[in-house]
């Protein structure tokens, strides 16, 4: 099936021995001068890249505190070199967090440090050089950047910051990724990352309007730019057409149809996920934001909610505020225009699992749990969610919110290995730029721990249903499932769990509630 | 006053200035550099009061660490604690004139020597014998190691092994440091191996990965709360772009 080697699943997760350079090689597809020029960044490397190199990290350097806190205080403990799931599953030392943070460091002990200026050999200074940058491209496009390193760092050093940044230089000198940067293109001009066009998106949600009308008998509605909503639905644009995001996205439409909410999703802003965050660039990150904010404004919307996406929501949870100020407590005027429009009742953004979950303590939503009777379902934590995020503003609330709103729906729930999900959470093998074909190898063997703890668990308890909140979790693990021999369908958004089970009743169609909606405002 | 006690003393102020003005400036980058953006890693304190407790967990605890690898903590911790308990013993040399009672209590913290070298054996022998440890080690991880061993094998020498120097001598010399008083350097070579160690593990601190001292309370994803939703954290520089980009 392959041209690699598959890891084998064995009882226990190994550390693995080293294996020097078995992913070595050139790394992912390179944007071409197409795509780096329609970001801002050189058609091709620039002649005196070294030097625009250097200058770069020290900008990095003088305007993100976490490099150089970072790159200063490791001590080389090792506490991470057997964290990182590209590690455990393909055994190059490279992949070990700190060794991959070593490719940049030594670069800036060279050219930044007293010691690494005058004693290079000694604190294992570098040149950057053409076969550093080799190793730059090639490694830095073998972190996720899904930060389960840094959870166990004694100073929080965390990889993806370091990630981030080394992309960002490659992309200032003309080196970046295909993948990545030719999806950002589209979002910049269309508005989602799969350049679907406003009428494509129009078909699709009327379609998928019909399907659930044949399935359920039940006129559920998806609007889209619908001017005066209360609710703007940001999910990511896989959910418009993926399998098995799609059946997600059904999901939102039903909660939000039985808690009778007016809602839209935005043509201009159809994409959730934000790329710009992949490659360590503020501007691109921000004009990302910057869509969904014009979107909201435009439609006068008083919430926001963002769909199954696990990147999304850290961009959206934790970065939002700051990018555009969606959220809440800003003094300068910029922001205050749209939080003064916000409905500051509810956290803004606000996560769907948030949503679903505060309909459901409420008492609101009714459920047939026998519908996923067949299920044994296990929750997978996305990374980004997991350790870049929060959900309903309790401590852990991102780890006990999904859950809550799994057991609510399903019968069977049980967690795979401790050491395996929330904060200690593996990555699926596919986030932060990575879910590209070209990298199959990396996605395959980087998805290996957490295919050890599925396998543990259905052994264990016969788990057969594997549920996430991430757009990429569910593209990589429906390619990524078969090589260990799982059935591919065993992913399943956690709204669709919810769909499975939601009690449709017809009398809180879409017009009725504005009907009633007027009725009471008119008292 | 010999050519040695000269140099030995103009080395201690010479360390100490090197270490406090480097550590300063390092102290100055990292308090100036902006934090842009929030990044608190999980488990992530949701309010300012957990994340003094998690920094002291961390700083007294190194409960990551401990999360991480068992070894490495028990070796990590039982070296740096006991560096504290010594640095505590070692103060009655440098206090001027007569020692507080508490302080001259502080004799049995003597035995601290040990946990120490043991430690430090840990790591060093971890450095050598754990393969991915190994990989990521360059020579001044060894150096530093071995630095802090030497440190603490001669201080061990002249408290348990009858190296004892004339301790009226000690006493007056680094007491002398302080008050500016000084005099001569006791001339036992265990001794004089022993503080000329320490300066210069005292001059290096501020160029090498001792840094992760106060690094560690600068480190954003362990000391930023994690409130992005309900308060705006903007960084002076983006603040900057947003007025040049009206509107946005």
């Amino acid at each position: 099936m392959a041209k690699f080697d598959i890891p084998k699943l064995e009882t226990y997760l190994k550390t693995p021995a080293l294996k020097s350079d078995a992913m070595s090689g050139d790394g992912p597809f390179k944007a071409n001068a197409d795509m780096q020029k329609s970001l801002g960044f050189p058609g091709e490397k620039v002649d005196n890249w070294q030097q625009v190199a250097i200058e770069k990290m020290g900008e990095t350097i003088s305007k993100y505190r976490s490099i150089p806190v970072f790159l200063d205080a490791c001590v080389k403990c090792g506490a991470c070199t057997d964290k990182c799931h590209y590690f455990l599953g393909t055994g190059d030392p490279k992949n070990m967090p700190v060794a991959r943070q070593d490719l940049f460091r030594s670069v800036y002990r060279r050219h930044f440090t007293f010691a690494g200026k005058h004693f290079p050999k000694l604190v294992g200074a570098k040149e950057l050089d053409e076969d550093m940058l080799d190793d730059w491209y090639n490694y830095f496009h073998q972190c996720s950047e899904c930060r389960r390193c840094s959870v166990y760092c004694p100073y929080g050093i965390d990889t993806a910051e370091i990630t981030m940044a080394a992309r960002e230089v490659m992309n200032v000198i003309g080196v970046g990724q295909k993948y990545c940067n030719q999806i950002l293109g589209k979002v910049k001009k269309i508005g989602n990352n799969l350049g679907m066009p406003e009428p494509a998106l129009r078909d699709t949600l009327l379609d998928l309007e019909k399907e659930i009308e044949e399935d359920t008998g039940v006129a559920v509605k998806l609007p889209l730019d619908r001017e005066g909503a209360d609710i703007l639905l940001i999910t990511p644009s896989a959910d418009f057409f993926a399998e098995p995001h799609i059946d997600g996205l059904i999901g939102y439409a039903k909660v939000f149809h039985q808690s009778g909410a007016s809602w839209t999703l935005s043509s201009y802003a159809s994409e959730g996920a934000n790329f710009g965050m992949f490659i360590g660039n503020y501007d691109i990150m921000r004009e990302g934001a910057l869509r969904i904010r014009k979107a909201a404004l435009d439609l006068g919307v008083k919430r926001i909610i963002v769909g199954e996406c696990g990147h999304a929501w850290r961009v959206a949870y934790s970065f939002w505020n700051t990018l555009t100020g969606i959220g809440g407590g800003a003094s300068d005027e910029y922001a205050l225009q749209l939080q003064n429009q916000l409905d500051q009742n509810y956290p803004q953004p606000q996560h769907i699992i948030e949503y679903t979950y505060d309909l459901i303590q409420k008492g609101q939503l009714t459920f047939d749990k026998t519908k996923n009777d067949h299920r044994t379902v296990t929750f997978h934590d996305s990374c980004n969610v997991a350790r870049g995020s929060n959900m309903g503003g309790i401590e852990n609330g991102q780890f006990i919110l999904p859950r809550e709103v799994i057991k609510a729906v399903c019968n069977h729930f049980v967690d795979m290995a401790e050491n395996t999900i929330k904060a200690s959470t593996f990555c699926c093998g596919g986030g932060g730029g990575l879910l590209a074909d070209d990298l199959l190898e990396l996605r395959v063997k980087g998805a290996f721990p957490r295919m050890q703890a599925l396998k543990q668990s259905e052994e264990k308890s016969g788990v057969n249903t594997l549920a996430a909140l991430c757009a990429i979790c569910k593209s990589q693990f429906t390619k990524v499932l078969p090589f260990y021999d799982f059935d591919p369908f065993m992913v399943v958004s956690v709204h669709q769990l919810v769909s499975e089970a939601l009690v449709l009743s017809e009398d809180h169609s879409q017009e009725e509630v504005e009907l009633y909606n007027d009725a009471s405002t008119a008292e | 006053m010999s050519l040695m006690s000269i140099l030995f003393i103009v080395f201690f102020y010479l360390a100490v200035s090197l270490c406090l003005v480097g550590v300063t400036l390092k102290v100055i980058q990292y308090a100036s550099t902006p934090v842009p953006l929030k990044i608190p890693t999980a488990p992530a304190p949701l309010t300012k009061l957990g994340v003094i407790l998690r920094m002291t967990r961390e700083v007294l605890l190194f409960s990551s660490l401990f999360r991480a690898s068992k070894w490495t903590w028990l070796f990590g911790w039982l070296f740096h604690w006991a560096l504290v308990l010594l640095f505590i013993r070692h103060l009655p040399y440098f206090w001027p004139g007569e020692t507080p009672e508490l302080l001259r209590q502080a004799e049995p913290l003597k035995y601290a020597a040990f946990p120490l070298i043991f430690g430090l054996s840990g790591l060093l022998a971890r450095r050598f014998f754990v393969d991915r440890v190994r990989y990521i080690s360059s020579p001044s991880d060894y150096l530093l190691l071995l630095l802090l061993i030497a440190i603490a094998v001669t201080g061990a020498l002249m408290t348990f092994a009858h190296f004892y120097p004339d301790m009226g001598m000690v006493y007056s010399f680094t007491e002398g440091l302080i008050t500016l008083d000084w005099s001569e350097l006791p001339s036992e070579g265990v001794f004089m191996a022993h503080i000329f160690m320490v300066f210069i593990l005292i001059a290096i601190f501020p160029i090498s990965k001792m840094l992760h001292a106060p690094g560690v309370f600068f480190s954003p994803t362990l000391n930023q709360t994690d409130d992005a939703r309900k308060k705006r954290h903007i960084s002076s520089w983006a603040q900057e772009k947003e007025k040049n980009s009206k509107g946005g």
